[in-house]
């Protein structure tokens, strides 16, 4: 590699050698084996509790939470951004979470007002 | 490095402390190719979460006469019987499977090994194939719909649906679930009245554009939308992974020194990826 003028090695782990590959390729098969089980766990929940009333917040919450969950081990672990710089990490997170975190919560305080509307219209319009 | 003539060019990791502005370094030491393709990520996560948030809050407003996905997606391929979400959890394996398949032949491109980068990513492109043919079949069956349909009456939206034990998965002959106006939730009716909506009425089978048979339009009109657009994403991945394909095998990047461009190619499938684990979860589980 020294040889070349015409590489800009920006990134740092551009290049490794074997056997820090070995140790790269078992961190990536333990996280398929999370993401797997992970899988597994909301699938089998799925199948015996989405239509059991008393579970379904339970049930609602722990999706979320175990979707984040595969969701930062995919983003940090495949997509390599937990070995990007921090800042750089900052700049694809924060503007997702803010902007998304911003709508969601919008959406779930304006679903509030369902079902609040018929009623008035009915009784004060006559419709 | 002396035979060189851009020697005052070429970056050293001391250069940037003492001429920062003096070129050969990039902000967060990433290269633009790769900042690019994660700030596109992060457009089309924006898309993808407009889509399932909207989906999130007609989910949430209808949700007394929302079809169940488990009781909807019951096939599995070459078994005639009912298993719920089985193929789906099965599409689900396959895609982290080419997602870990692909992120192997980036880890096999750092260590500039040609014969595995191209092993690895023939898996991915099959893998993303299997997914792609599997989403066709689950729109084809969705289409499709069962054998004994259901009943679209006359104001063209409300349907009326056979009532099917949700554990067995049996039809209850003779009885039918009909949507109440204010979406509040489902009456049954049976014998006479039941006849009589019948007959004026159209039987429909599956779900397309004009109708549902698994209940309120808006279900099926989110599941084309968000399972296509996520499909032609999968799809548009596959034909990018073939074409750096062809390039691993042409020798380019043995030239060019490093297999960056299989890591770009890598971010957007993990991207792919990721967008399924959540349409999976909002679409097919809660």
């Amino acid at each position: 590699m020294d040889a070349r003028d015409d590489i800009y090695e920006y990134s740092l782990d551009l290049h490794h050698g074997e056997e820090e590959g070995k140790k790269i390729r078992k961190k990536f098969l333990m996280v398929l084996a999370i993401l797997s089980v992970v899988t597994i766990v909301e699938v089998g929940m799925g199948m015996k509790w989405s239509r059991d009333e008393s579970m379904a917040t339970i049930l609602k919450y722990t999706f979320i939470i175990l979707t984040l969950v595969k969701a930062g081990y995919i983003t940090m672990i495949f997509m390599h951004l937990g070995d990007e710089r921090k800042n750089f990490q900052a700049v694809v997170l924060l503007p997702f979470f803010i902007l998304i975190g911003y709508l969601v919560a919008i959406c779930l305080n304006e679903a509030l007002y369902n079902g609040t509307i018929r009623p008035v219209l009915e009784n004060y319009f006559g419709y | 490095m002396s035979a060189h003539v851009s020697q005052t060019a070429a970056p050293t990791h001391s250069d940037h402390s003492a001429k920062p502005w003096a070129g050969g370094t990039s902000p967060f030491k990433i290269s633009y190719g790769k900042m690019m393709m994660w700030f596109f990520l992060l457009s089309d996560a924006f898309t993808f979460s407009g889509l399932l948030t909207a989906y999130g809050y007609m989910r949430h407003k209808y949700t007394d006469i929302w079809p169940t996905a488990g009781d909807v997606f019951t096939h599995f391929p070459f078994y005639d019987g009912h298993i719920e979400l089985a193929y789906v959890a099965f599409m689900t394996f396959v895609l982290i499977a080419s997602s870990v398949t692909m992120v192997l032949a980036v880890e096999a491109g750092h260590r500039m090994d040609k014969k595995k980068v191209q092993f690895w990513m023939v898996l991915t492109i099959v893998g993303g194939l299997v997914f792609v043919g599997s989403q066709a079949w689950e729109w084809y069956h969705f289409i499709h719909g069962t054998e004994h349909g259901a009943y679209l009456l006359e104001d063209g939206v409300t349907v009326m649906r056979h009532k099917i034990d949700p554990h067995t998965h049996v039809m209850e002959p003779g009885v039918f679930l009909v949507p109440e106006n204010d979406g509040s939730g489902f009456r049954e009716v049976a014998g006479n009245e039941a006849q009589a909506m019948i007959a004026k009425s159209e039987h429909i089978h599956g779900a397309n554009l004009r109708h549902n048979e698994y209940g309120i339009p808006l279900f099926a009109n989110f599941f084309f939308f968000i399972t296509g657009f996520h499909g032609f994403h999968v799809f548009s991945g596959v034909v990018i992974n073939f074409l750096i394909f062809l390039m691993v095998v042409d020798g380019k990047f043995e030239k060019t020194g490093h297999y960056e461009m299989v890591e770009k190619s890598g971010l957007y499938w993990h991207f792919v990826d990721l967008v399924w684990v959540f349409v999976f979860t909002f679409f097919y589980l809660l």
